[in-house]
């Protein structure tokens, strides 16, 4: 045993006293056992027989690795508002693909994290050495994932600074140079509109005209980072801690918003269009494919967290119980906040409904010289009627500017990624009472969501780094840390060029989907059929003495893999379908979003994006073949 | 012969007020709109303190400091409530150019609109542009302060952090030295007071104290 390292028989504990061995003393302890596997003995799984983590911190990092599970939910309701729930009737797919797909590859992972007692690299290496690329695979996409995700809580500072002004910057538009209108390109876009695209992203008409840094953007990225900084900056112990806050507060929000929500006018609107399913929608395989893939991010499958977070448990811990509770915890979390997220939008689809049916009798009263007041919503069709048939040449004049308004289309309006997050809550925040009051909360409950994901996805990048002998040797841990948040805060400095949200939106949509998908497939087939299911259903009788339910098994062994393999095809298909890829660019003339195609050079960074997580799999077994065999040679002639 | 008179004031007064007539310009009120419950009735009355309005702005602009109520038509009043109207000069002949009407009506705006309990959108002149209120500036913006204010914070809190975690590292890097020369003192059964390893003592000079020597049995054999 290694000088120093501590265990309770040790007869030097009672006499001389010394500290207490703190977790990092524990995860080099472990690191030890990793080292000892490389030599050939891969299949024997030692017993750690160094101090087993005590009750209070096994309860702990359960409790934690619950609120790393909501923290990620939440973070996959962020991303779910996203744009993959435009369609009111996501329900039933998603509540299938919970049981089907995200239950049990949680328990999956769980139990992995729980039996190999080590973090992602180390358990993946356990199970068979050809495959430790699957942990570092997750840490590079832990990595890119943490490189982008903080421009968001950037931008929630933004916004939240903003908050609080009276009137509220995005409620109006600001005036033109001559002061007797308002300026152009808010009139043709909306005020919330021009203040996410104009005056937060200041955005560029194109992905290839990059413009200079924002220095405002520049200014709360920096924030942000420091204050992911101030929270790992002691390690997996305070993080802890942080998490428990970061992840129970936003349910406060939620529940004063719900509140809120319900309440507002209209908010019946928007609950009846979540609720009522509508068939041709879930004909769509798309909707289907939507909510595999929701179910995916929100619960943080093959990020390594989990696998890492359920190593601290004791073995004899129930993790079916666990993986069952935290599932449930998380997609319970999501309809709760899309509750909340339908009934504002039902406001603010009512609003605009009514606001542009306000128009429409304006229009027609000044035309037609009506009385003031006369028109009103209940008997606009009849007078509509009256007038074409009294006054044929004026009413059709004026027809062309009568827009059709309708409730459904409001409704049915989808915005495209992050911007649904600040756009669409901006513009019905302004039209509340005290809107300040609501934005302030809003904003905050975004941010606290936002930096309780950063903080698990630093974690999975820290753990490795600090748990690597010769780094930490040389550095202490505070400077690892800084380290690799200047990096990416460096790095988080091209996302606040004027075409950064365009290269935002390529990070978003590909970093981390196709990789995790894969991941998390390797990680299947692996525990299943390269270590064995028999194998792993009786290492977890041994260990946690339930028997493994045929359900379990059914999942691992088919259903889970087949349905993974599948979207892989489809987001294939949609790839070859389509031809080239393709973004939404910021059109500042006509106040609107345009398709464009993505240029060559971004379509390598995307190709570069998820090569460089997917390739760790094949070139690590690659390479541990390769390292073998020259050991195999060297030892050859000596035998 | 007095009535003849009466047509043909009458006459010119049609000719001169009539819509989109030469410096005519259209008002439109949404009374309702504004006021609801509230609203009044457009009446003779209101139209009469519509032309006081009018005149009471005419008379601002130099030159035009004898305009009279009688000398602003309104006509084609509509249930709307819309008219046109136009100012006459005092020979009520001729009518007043468009562009000192434009001036003076816009450099009066908000006390025509507050005799009315209106204001911009309800009570439009069309054609005659209104003057947007700018925004009020602070001189810092508002966001850079409160930036400021938790900028500072999360640095106090980082300093302070890395600070103790420096000074924790210190008494910890001092400690585990005492464990190793502990190890070695506990196997050459050698007193420890106060953590201090004793070999730097002169045991010679050194008042050996019975009562902690001891002690030494009490340490099993490694």
């Amino acid at each position: 045993m290694r000088p120093g390292a501590m265990s309770p028989g040790d007869p030097l504990v009672s006499t001389c006293k010394h500290q207490a061995p703190d977790s990092s003393q524990q995860i080099s302890g472990l690191e030890e056992y990793s080292v000892a596997l490389d030599n050939d003995e891969a299949a024997e799984i030692p017993e750690p027989s160094g101090p087993g983590p005590d009750q209070s911190r096994a309860i702990e990092t359960e409790d934690g690795m619950w609120v790393l599970a909501e923290g990620l939910g939440e973070q996959g309701v962020e991303e779910g508002n996203q744009g993959a729930w435009n369609s009111g009737s996501f329900l039933v797919p998603y509540i299938i693909m919970l049981i089907v797909e995200g239950m049990p590859l949680l328990y999956l992972e769980l139990a992995v994290g729980q039996r190999m007692r080590q973090g992602s690299i180390g358990a993946w290496r356990a199970i068979s050495p050809y495959l430790s690329g699957v942990g570092v695979a997750s840490v590079v996409v832990s990595f890119f994932l943490s490189m982008y995700y903080n421009v968001i809580n950037a931008w929630a500072f933004w916004y939240l600074f903003h908050s609080f002004q009276d009137p509220l910057p995005w409620s109006v538009c600001p005036l033109n140079s001559n002061l007797t209108g308002y300026n152009e390109e808010c009139e043709k876009a909306s005020s919330t509109q021009y203040f996410w695209y104009r005056q937060t992203l200041n955005i560029s008409p194109s992905i290839q005209d990059n413009g200079g840094v924002q220095w405002e953007p520049a200014l709360c990225l920096i924030l942000a980072w420091l204050v992911v900084y101030l929270c790992i900056l002691r390690g997996t112990e305070s993080t802890g801690k942080v998490v428990y806050f970061t992840a129970l507060m936003p349910y406060c929000v939620l529940i004063i918003y719900l509140i809120r929500g319900l309440t507002l006018h209209g908010a019946t609107n928007g609950l009846m269009y979540m609720f009522t399913p509508k068939m041709e929608q879930l004909a769509n395989p798309k909707a289907w494919i939507n909510a595999a893939t929701q179910i995916f991010f929100s619960l943080g499958l093959g990020f390594g967290s989990l696998i890492a977070f359920a190593s601290y448990n004791e073995p004899s811990n129930d993790c079916q119980k666990h993986a069952i509770i935290v599932s449930l915890i998380n997609s319970s979390t999501s309809i709760f906040a899309s509750i909340v997220t339908f009934s504002i939008y039902g406001f603010k689809a009512t609003f605009n409904y009514e606001t542009c049916l306000s128009k429409v009798i304006l229009l027609l009263t000044n035309s037609f010289d009506l009385e003031d007041g006369f028109l009103t919503t209940s008997n606009l069709e009849q007078v509509k009627d009256y007038l074409a048939s009294s006054y044929p040449s004026k009413y059709s004049e004026v027809l062309p500017h009568i827009r059709n308004c309708s409730l459904e289309s409001e409704l049915d309006t989808a915005v495209q990624g992050t911007g649904l997050a600040f756009i669409v809550y901006t513009e019905a925040i302004k039209n509340m009472e005290v809107s300040q009051l609501w934005s302030v909360l809003y904003f905050f409950m975004l941010l606290m969501l936002g930096i309780g994901s950063m903080l698990g996805n630093t974690a999975a990048i820290l753990t490795p780094l600090t748990d690597s002998k010769v780094i930490s040797r040389h550095l202490p841990k505070e400077a690892i840390s800084g380290l690799v948040c200047l990096i990416n805060c460096a790095i988080g400095m091209v996302f606040t060029m004027e075409a950064g949200n365009y290269w935002f939106d390529i990070f978003n949509d590909y970093a981390a989907t196709l990789s995790l998908l894969l991941i998390v497939l390797v990680e299947t087939v692996a525990v299943c059929y390269v270590y064995g299911l028999r194998r792993f259903e009786s290492d977890l009788k041994a260990m946690t003495g339930r028997a493994l339910s045929w359900y379990w098994k059914v999942m691992w062994a088919g259903v889970s893999p087949l349905l993974i393999v599948s979207l892989f095809l489809f987001y294939l298909s949609d790839y070859i379908l389509t031809g080239t890829l393709q973004y939404q660019a910021w059109d500042a003339s006509q106040g609107q979003l345009v398709t464009k195609d993505y240029p060559a050079y971004a379509l390598a960074v995307i190709a570069l994006l998820v090569a460089s997580s997917a390739m760790c799999i094949p070139l690590v077994a690659l390479g541990t073949f390769v390292s073998r065999r020259l050991k195999k040679g060297d030892t050859a002639p000596v035998a | 012969m007095l009535w003849l008179l009466f047509f043909l004031v009458t006459a010119i007064h049609a000719e001169l007020c009539q819509p989109d007539a030469e410096n005519a310009f259209k008002v439109r009120l949404s009374i309702r709109t504004a006021l609801g419950d509230k609203a009044y009735v457009w009446d003779t009355n209101e139209e009469y303190l519509f032309k006081a309005m009018v005149a009471f702005s005419m008379r601002k602009v130099p030159n035009r400091e004898r305009t009279e109520i009688s000398h602003v038509l309104l006509c084609n009043v509509t249930q709307r409530v819309s008219f046109w109207f136009v100012v006459t000069d005092p020979s009520k002949t001729h009518t007043i150019p468009a562009v000192e009407v434009q001036s003076a009506i816009r450099m009066n705006r908000n006390r025509i609109n507050n005799a009315f309990f209106l204001n911009d959108q309800t009570l439009e002149f069309l054609k005659i542009p209104s003057t947007l209120a700018p925004p009020t500036d602070p001189p810092v913006p508002i966001w850079i302060i409160i930036f400021g204010v938790i900028f500072c914070i999360v640095i106090v809190a980082i300093m302070l952090l890395v600070l103790s975690g420096i000074r924790q590292r210190r008494r910890k890097n001092t400690g585990p030295s005492e464990v190793d020369d502990i190890e070695d003192k506990c196997e050459n059964t050698v007193t420890i007071e106060n953590g201090i390893p004793c070999d730097p003592l002169d045991t010679k000079r050194g008042h050996a104290n019975d009562a902690f020597m001891t002690e030494d049995e009490r340490l099993t054999p490694l």
